[in-house]
C-alpha cells in the first residue's frame, strides 16, 4: 500500500483527507473533469441539435463555386473560385489593411507623442488636442466620420479632382498611374536591391570606423544617393522600359490605372488615426519613464537635443513602450473587423457572406475566430522577438 | 458585428439546446403568448415600421394572419427585424419562428440550410435601378458594363448579379454592404451608379430617395425570385399551419370573402365558403390543423384575403402601386393558385 508507506515515512497529518498534496490533487483532477466534461457536453449537443434540424455541417462546404464577386481582390478570385478562396481573399485584404495601419499609425504616435512633450507651446497643445479627441471617440465613428464625412462628399467621377502625377481624387477613391514593367525593367529590381545591399554594408563600415577613430561618415545622404541613383541609372541604360498606366474617363467611372477604393482609405485612416493616440500616450509615457539625469548627463557630454533623443532616451523608451505598443497592434487588427460597416471586404465580411449563403453558421464563425486568433498570435511573437532584441542585457 | 453575435448565439443556443425532448413549435407558441416574426430591416411595403413605430407590409401582414390563425388575435407578434445576413441563422437557432422577410425560396435554402419554404406570397424578379439624370442615355442593362454596382450581401442578388455580368462579358466593381440602409445611402450619395435587388424592392427604395423622379428602373429581369415566409424543418405541425394559412388568404380571395363581408358569408348558401369559414356541421378541418374551427375567419378578419393584403401594402392602395402582374390569382391569369379547403 503505497499511500500508507508514504505515511509512515512523514511525521503523520491524521486522516488522508487532510494531507494537501492529495487534496491538490484531488480538486485538480476535478476541474480538469469538469472543464473537459462540459466542453465534450457542448460540443455533442452542437452535432445532435445540427442533426435534428436538418443542416449539413462539415467544412466540405469550402470547396463549393462561391458565386458572388469581391470588389478588392489582391490575389486572382471571381465568382468562379471556391467559398476558401473567397474566405483567403478577406483574410489578406485584412492583414493588407492591418500591416498599412499599423506603419502608419506607429509613425503618427511617435511624432505626436514626441510632440507632446516639445518645448513649443502650440506643437504641444496641438498634438494634446488630437490625442484627446481620437482616444475618446468610438473608433466606428471615426470609420464613418471618413467615410461619410470626407470622401463621400468629394465630387462624381465626372468632376474628379485633378492631383499632380496625372492621379485623381474623388468619390469613388483614389486613383494614380500604374507603373507597366516593360522588358528590361528586371534590372530598375536588380539596381534597387543592390543598392539597399550597399548601404547597409556602408552604414556598418561608418559605424566601425566611428568606433574606432571617431570619424563621423554622412551615411544618410550616401544611402540615399545609392538607393535613389543606381535604380535611376538602370532605368537609363536599359532604355526607358518603364511606362505608367493612366486613369481615363469612360462611361461610368475613371478606368485604368491604380484606384484605391474609399472602403480601404477610410477604414485605413480611420484606424491608423485611432490607434496613433493611443500610441502617442505609450511613447510620451516611455519617454517620461527614463530617467532625467540620463538626459543630463548626455546634454553634459556635449550631444545636441536630437542626438539625445536618438541616441539615449529613445532606445530606453523603447524598452518601455513596446510590451504596450504590441497590445495596441492588436486592437487595431481586431477593430479592423469594423470594416464591415461600410463595406471593406475583410474577413468578417467575406467569411459572413460565406456563411449566409452556405448557411453554415457554426462552422463560419469558428474560421473567422481561429483566423484573428492566429494573427493575433503571430503578431505577439514577432513583437516579443523585437521586445527581447531591445531589452536591456544584463551582465 | 451583429451576425457574428447571432453566429455565436446560434452556436451558443445548439449548445445548449437540450437535445432529447424538444417541444414543437406551436405549443412553444402557444405557451409565450405571441410568434416571434423575423422581418426585415425596412423595405417598404414588405415589411417596414411606420411613423407609429408599427411593421407595416405583405411580410409583417403575413405574420398577423398566422397569429390570427393560432391565437384568434391578429395583434399577438413580436417582430425582429434581421440583416439578410442574420436571418437563416435567427429561424435555425429558434431565435424566430417564422421568416418571412422578402426571402428567395431556393433549393440549397431548403435543404442544406434545414429550412422549409411554406410558399410564394409575391412572385419576384431582379432588376437594376440608375440616375436617369447622371447617366442619360442608359436605358438597357447591358450597357452597364464598368459600372458600380450596390447590392446587399449574403443574397441570391449578389450571387444574380455575378452571373448575369459573367454571361453578358460584362465588367462591373461591386460595392456590398450588409445592411440595406447602408447601400440606399451609398446609392443616394452617389458611391454607385447602379442599385439592383428584386424589382418590387426598387420600387419601393425608389420612394425613399432624394429625388425619386431622378432614377429609372431598367427593363430587364434578370432572375426568377419567388418570395415567401419559411419555417425551421422538422416541425411538420407548424409548417402545416403556416402553409395552410397562406392558402386560407388565396382561397378567401378566390370565393369573395372580405374583411368587410366575412360575417355575412358565414350564412352564405354556398356550401364551400360555408366548409372554408368552419360553419359545417362537426367540422374538423380546423382542429386537425390544430387550430380552431373559425381559423379562416379569424385571418381574413385580421389581415384581409391575400388581394386585400396586396392591394394595401404593395399594391393601388399604397404608394408603391405595383400591378399584381403574375402576382393575380389563378383565375385572373396570375401565379397565386391555391388547393382547396376540405
Amino acid at each position: 500500500m503505497a499511500s500508507q508507506e508514504i505515511l509512515r515515512e512523514e511525521p503523520s497529518r491524521g486522516s488522508f483527507v487532510n494531507d494537501p498534496r492529495i487534496r491538490s490533487l484531488f480538486f485538480q483532477t476535478l476541474v480538469v473533469v469538469l472543464l473537459f466534461g462540459s466542453i465534450w457536453w457542448i460540443v455533442q449537443n452542437v452535432i445532435d441539435n445540427l442533426q435534428r434540424l436538418h443542416i449539413a455541417s462539415g467544412f466540405g462546404f469550402l470547396k463549393g463555386r462561391a458565386g458572388f464577386d469581391i470588389s478588392d481582390t489582391p490575389i486572382a478570385y471571381t465568382s468562379d473560385s471556391t467559398y476558401g478562396r473567397a474566405i483567403v481573399v478577406g483574410l489578406i485584404n485584412t492583414i493588407i489593411v492591418a500591416a498599412a495601419g499599423i506603419i502608419t499609425a506607429t509613425i503618427i504616435g511617435f511624432i505626436i507623442g514626441i510632440g507632446r512633450l516639445s518645448q513649443n507651446w502650440l506643437i504641444q497643445k496641438i498634438c494634446t488636442v488630437y490625442v484627446e479627441i481620437f482616444r475618446n471617440i468610438p473608433p466606428l465613428l471615426v470609420i464613418f466620420f471618413w467615410y461619410s464625412g470626407v470622401l463621400a462628399v468629394l465630387p462624381a467621377p465626372r468632376d474628379s479632382y485633378h492631383l499632380p502625377f496625372g492621379s485623381f481624387l474623388n468619390q469613388r477613391g483614389f486613383y494614380f498611374p500604374r507603373p507597366v514593367w516593360g522588358d528590361g525593367s528586371w534590372l530598375i529590381l536588380v539596381a534597387l536591391v543592390v543598392g539597399i545591399a550597399m548601404s547597409w554594408f556602408v552604414a556598418r563600415r561608418a559605424r566601425q570606423r566611428q568606433m574606432a577613430t571617431g570619424q563621423q561618415f554622412p551615411v544618410f545622404w550616401t544611402s540615399a544617393a545609392l538607393i535613389v541613383g543606381l535604380p535611376l541609372l538602370a532605368y537609363v541604360l536599359s532604355g526607358f522600359p518603364l511606362t505608367f498606366d493612366l486613369p481615363k474617363q469612360s462611361t461610368f467611372n475613371l478606368t485604368g490605372g491604380f484606384q484605391v477604393k474609399p472602403e480601404f482609405l477610410s477604414l485605413y485612416l480611420a484606424l491608423s488615426c485611432y490607434t496613433a493616440a493611443f500610441i502617442a500616450e505609450i511613447v510620451r509615457a516611455g519617454i517620461r519613464g527614463v530617467s532625467k539625469g540620463q538626459t543630463e548627463a548626455a546634454a553634459a557630454l556635449g550631444l545636441r537635443s536630437g542626438s539625445i533623443l536618438r541616441l539615449v532616451v529613445v532606445p530606453q523608451a523603447m524598452r518601455i513602450v513596446i510590451p504596450p505598443l504590441t497590445s495596441q497592434y492588436l486592437n487595431l487588427t481586431k477593430n479592423s473587423s469594423l470594416a464591415i460597416a461600410i463595406g471593406y471586404p475583410d474577413l468578417t465580411a467575406t467569411a459572413g457572406t460565406v456563411l449566409n449563403q452556405t448557411g453554415q453558421a457554426v462552422e463560419g464563425v469558428l474560421i473567422m475566430m481561429i483566423a484573428y486568433l492566429i494573427l493575433s498570435l503571430v503578431t505577439s511573437a514577432v513583437m516579443n522577438v523585437v521586445n527581447s532584441r531591445m531589452a536591456l542585457v544584463e551582465r | 458585428m451583429k451576425h457574428i453575435a447571432i453566429g455565436i448565439l446560434g452556436v451558443a443556443t445548439l449548445g445548449l439546446m437540450a437535445s432529447a425532448a424538444s417541444a414543437g413549435t406551436l405549443d412553444t407558441v402557444k405557451a409565450k403568448g405571441f410568434i416571434q416574426c423575423g422581418v426585415s430591416t425596412g423595405l417598404a411595403g414588405f415589411s417596414a415600421p411606420d411613423d407609429k413605430g408599427d411593421w407595416q407590409g405583405i411580410d409583417a401582414d403575413f405574420c398577423r394572419a398566422v397569429a390570427a390563425a393560432v391565437f384568434g388575435d391578429g395583434t399577438k407578434v413580436k417582430f425582429t427585424p434581421l440583416s439578410a445576413k442574420e436571418r437563416f441563422t435567427a429561424l435555425q437557432s429558434g431565435e424566430v419562428d417564422i421568416l418571412s422577410r422578402n426571402t428567395t425560396w431556393t433549393i440549397n435554402r431548403d435543404t442544406a440550410l434545414g429550412l422549409n419554404f411554406i410558399g410564394t406570397t409575391y412572385y419576384d424578379g431582379q432588376g437594376f435601378m440608375i440616375n436617369a439624370k447622371k447617366l442619360p442615355g442608359v436605358n438597357s442593362a447591358l450597357q452597364l458594363s464598368g459600372a458600380a454596382v450596390c447590392v446587399q450581401s449574403g443574397t441570391t442578388t449578389e450571387l444574380n448579379l455575378a452571373d448575369y455580368f459573367k454571361a453578358n462579358k460584362m465588367e462591373y466593381n461591386p460595392v456590398v454592404f450588409e445592411k440595406l440602409e447602408e447601400v440606399n445611402a451609398a446609392y443616394d450619395a452617389g458611391r454607385c451608379d447602379v442599385y439592383t435587388t428584386d424589382q418590387s424592392g426598387l420600387y419601393g427604395i425608389r420612394l425613399t430617395l432624394g429625388s425619386p423622379a431622378d432614377h429609372v428602373v431598367l427593363p430587364e429581369i434578370i432572375s426568377k425570385e419567388p418570395l415567401g415566409p419559411a419555417v425551421r424543418q422538422g416541425d411538420d405541425q407548424w409548417y402545416h399551419i403556416v402553409k395552410w394559412t397562406y392558402f386560407a388568404l388565396l382561397d378567401a380571395e378566390e370565393l369573395g370573402i372580405t374583411k368587410a363581408n366575412v360575417d355575412e358569408m358565414k350564412n352564405s348558401a354556398s356550401p364551400e365558403i360555408k366548409r372554408v369559414l368552419g360553419q359545417e356541421a362537426d367540422t374538423k378541418i380546423g382542429t386537425d390543423l390544430g387550430v380552431s374551427n373559425d381559423w379562416v375567419v379569424n385571418i381574413v378578419k385580421a389581415t384581409g384575403n391575400y388581394g386585400e393584403m396586396f392591394d394595401r401594402n404593395v399594391g393601388s392602395g399604397s404608394p408603391l402601386k405595383i400591378a399584381r402582374g403574375i402576382n393575380a390569382l389563378w383565375t385572373k391569369g396570375g401565379l397565386q393558385y391555391a388547393p382547396p379547403i376540405r
